[in-house]
């Protein structure tokens, strides 16, 4: 078969923010950029960033980056590489502003200047008073970054391939990432996109888990891609979980609604985060929350016929009070349950929310991993930004607001580096037919016919298993359990078949894709939360409950190939201030 | 405008927000069969919305100008089933 051959400087897989500001830096110093990305551009993920992104401008309350990097290091629960978070919130500042002019409509106080917001985990002088470092384009703020990087990609003659889903990576001999093979979802047709630099930025994989809020594309393809490459991911274990989205569904229900005075209660109408909190109670941590909720459903307080969700109730505020301050929770509820929570309780349960781990990076994008020498060995050819790489500023836990910086902060240092790399590297290196082959059988195997297990079904078990198994409740029993039945259910995908086998928007072909996937991401995840033995950020293991300097100061790193797992050091040492050393980490 | 098949339309359900992906993609998934020709130019029409200004219209936020929009935004959310 002859398939379509072209060629670029780079290739960025992903058209969200990272991978945009990274092509908008490369466009712009002329290089020949091609961005592909399985949805209409404008449609990825980094829409939904509602809240904002951290600088410290000090526009509204005195502020410094120094102060930024130490609540990112301390949110991190000390496993951030301090030289990225140096790095990181040392530019913020430029960037926001660089944003603005390129025009991002941020909200302005009345003198003129960008306003900023209050976010949780953010202080002034090193853990003091409360910060406001949010700077936000009223609640759309990732919505108009992606259109102003879209529109300025555009005037830079980006070359854009929308709608087209990238399958793999191609690799040579010597371990030199050569660009990707990527199917066009229009009309079936596999294409090779020869690059001499390739970029990933396909965004998280809330998906794995059944409640999540992330858009169903975020089912971490470039994760699986890298893997699939024989490159490790890592920190896989730390996933963010919101501890109240609607049960089942996943939608965001805001901690406003407890700061308001919601409360959550039992099958008993029991009040039962004052068991757990005596003081903070409903206000507590969120992984407190999270895990509260977790436990009642699990010891059979939970509600509804299964018994699979707890209930919040703000009903008891009153209309006035809902309709005044919680106005786009009551919308929520309306839309999707066609109830008003001013007469009944919500259905809850944590949601999956944010993709702490992903392909290990250095803060110049380069994907690096231990190849022999040194435990970062940059890959040559491959860079990786955003919620899919790991580089690593949010460690065990981020902020809110840090992850928009971290896609425009290394989407624009990795495209400064590429150019760098382009310079030295002038030519294409001769394609390797053996990989390329490797993708298309990826492909072709989707065109075997008959009954088989169903994409849609296999899924919704992994989903579920990953919630029950690898959610918020982690101990040693649970999560070998789960390692298990993650196993025996991909063991179970060469068995699965579609019934769709035409060419034009075949979406069952794409999803099964996405599932294999998946799967490579989920056993990342439950091996690696199975491994570590320590309670840290995200990651809280009710047998080992207390961090664990001394033996787990370490990045965890996954590999595909026999589900190895391998440890690096953290790189506590920042680039020009004193380190942060590690503390309790109490607020 | 051409009215597109299901399969191209469906993909174009698939959005940047869960929010979006829910209300659409199980709308296409259920209601496709028995919609009427206007109705399905509607929708059609609707999929060009951007991201942000839908999800306004779609959770009730927003009222579109164009009265045809208001149809398929009720259809929409109706078809939600809990
Ligand atoms: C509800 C919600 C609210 C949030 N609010 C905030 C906030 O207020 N502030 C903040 O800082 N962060 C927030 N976040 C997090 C933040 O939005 C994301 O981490 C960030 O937008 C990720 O950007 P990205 O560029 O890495 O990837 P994405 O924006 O997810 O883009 C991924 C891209 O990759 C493409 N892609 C994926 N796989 C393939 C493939 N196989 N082939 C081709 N293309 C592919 C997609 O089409 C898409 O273009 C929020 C997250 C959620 C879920």
């Amino acid at each position: 078969m002859s398939i379509p051959r072209k060629r670029f400087d780079t290739l960025v897989i992903g058209a969200g923010g990272g991978g945009l500001r990274a092509a908008l830096q490369l466009s712009q110093a002329e290089a020949n950029v091609a961005v592909v990305s399985k949805v209409f551009p404008t449609r990825s993920h980094t829409v939904a960033a509602q809240g904002g992104i951290n600088a410290a401008l000090a526009n509204v309350l005195p502020d410094n980056w120094h102060w930024h990097m130490y609540d990112t290091v301390k949110g991190s629960d000390y496993l951030g590489d301090q030289d990225a978070i140096e790095y990181m919130c040392r530019a913020a500042s430029h960037i926001v502003i660089e944003l603005e002019h390129a025009g991002v409509p941020f909200s302005r106080l009345n003198n003129g200047k960008i306003y900023q917001r209050a976010f949780g985990g953010q202080s002034q002088d090193f853990g003091g008073e409360q910060a406001a470092r949010t700077c936000a384009a009223a609640d759309r703020t990732g919505h108009a970054i992606l259109h102003t990087l879209y529109q300025q990609n555009i005037r830079a003659k980006t070359h854009f391939f929308d709608e087209f889903f990238a399958i793999d990576l191609i690799k040579d001999e010597e371990g030199y990432i050569l660009g990707a093979v990527i199917l066009s979802i229009e009309t079936g047709e596999p294409y090779i996109i020869e690059a001499k630099t390739t970029l990933l930025a396909t965004g998280g994989a809330g998906q794995i888990f059944r409640t999540n809020t992330n858009a169903r594309i975020n089912t971490g393809d470039g994760m699986a891609m890298a893997l699939r490459a024989d490159i490790p991911i890592q920190d896989m274990e730390f996933f963010q979980f919101h501890p109240t989205g609607i049960a089942g569904k996943g939608m965001l229900i805001t901690e406003g609604a407890r700061g308001e005075g919601g409360f959550l209660v039992n099958k008993n109408g029991e009040r039962f985060m004052e068991r757990y909190a005596t003081h903070a109670k409903d206000l507590a941590s969120r992984d407190v929350v999270s895990r509260s909720i977790a436990i009642e459903v699990r010891e059979g307080r939970g509600c509804g016929p299964k018994g699979d969700h707890v209930l919040l109730k703000v009903d008891h505020l009153g209309a006035d009070v809902v309709a005044k301050r919680l106005p786009g929770i009551r919308d929520t509820v309306l839309t999707f349950l066609h109830m008003d929570p001013v007469e009944k309780p919500i259905p809850v349960f944590p949601t999956a929310h944010y993709t702490m781990g992903g392909i290990p990076t250095n803060r110049y994008g380069q994907v690096v991993a231990p190849l022999g020498q040194g435990a970062e060995e940059p890959i040559p050819g491959l860079y990786a930004v955003g919620e899919c790489a790991c580089v690593s500023v949010h460690g065990a836990n981020r902020l809110g607001g840090n992850s928009l910086l971290d896609i425009i902060v290394f989407g624009r240092a990795a495209g400064n580096d590429i150019i760098d790399f382009l310079k030295e590297n002038r030519f294409h290196r001769p394609l390797d037919e053996g990989s390329v082959d490797q993708a298309l059988s990826r492909l072709a195997r989707w065109d075997q016919r008959g009954e088989g297990e169903s994409v849609d079904a296999l899924r919704q078990e992994l989903q579920q298993t990953m919630e029950d198994y690898c959610g918020v409740f982690r101990e040693e029993k649970v999560l070998q359990e789960g390692v298990n039945k993650v196993k025996a259910m991909e063991a179970r995908l060469a068995a699965v078949r579609i019934q769709d086998h035409s060419s034009v928007f075949n979406t069952q072909r794409i999803e099964a894709m996405e599932l294999e996937n998946l799967f490579d991401v989920a056993l990342a995840t439950v091996t690696s939360a199975l491994a570590r033995q320590e309670s840290r950020g995200a990651h809280s293991r009710v047998d080992y409950p207390e961090r664990d300097d001394e033996h787990w100061l370490k990045h965890s790193l996954f590999y595909k190939k026999d589900h190895r797992l391998d440890f690096k050091p953290v790189r506590t040492k920042p680039l020009s201030v004193d380190s942060f050393p590690p503390k309790p980490r109490v607020y | 405008m051409n009215t597109l098949s299901k399969s191209r339309l469906a993909w174009r359900c698939r959005r940047g927000m869960l929010e979006l992906d829910y209300l659409l993609q199980n709308f296409i998934n259920t209601q496709y069969e028995i919609l009427g020709p206007a109705d399905l130019k509607a929708f059609q029409h609707l999929l060009e919305t951007p991201d942000a200004l839908l999800l306004e219209y779609l959770m009730g936020r927003t009222i579109p100008v164009d009265p045809v929009f208001c149809d398929v935004i009720q259809k929409i959310r109706a078809a939600v089933t809990y």
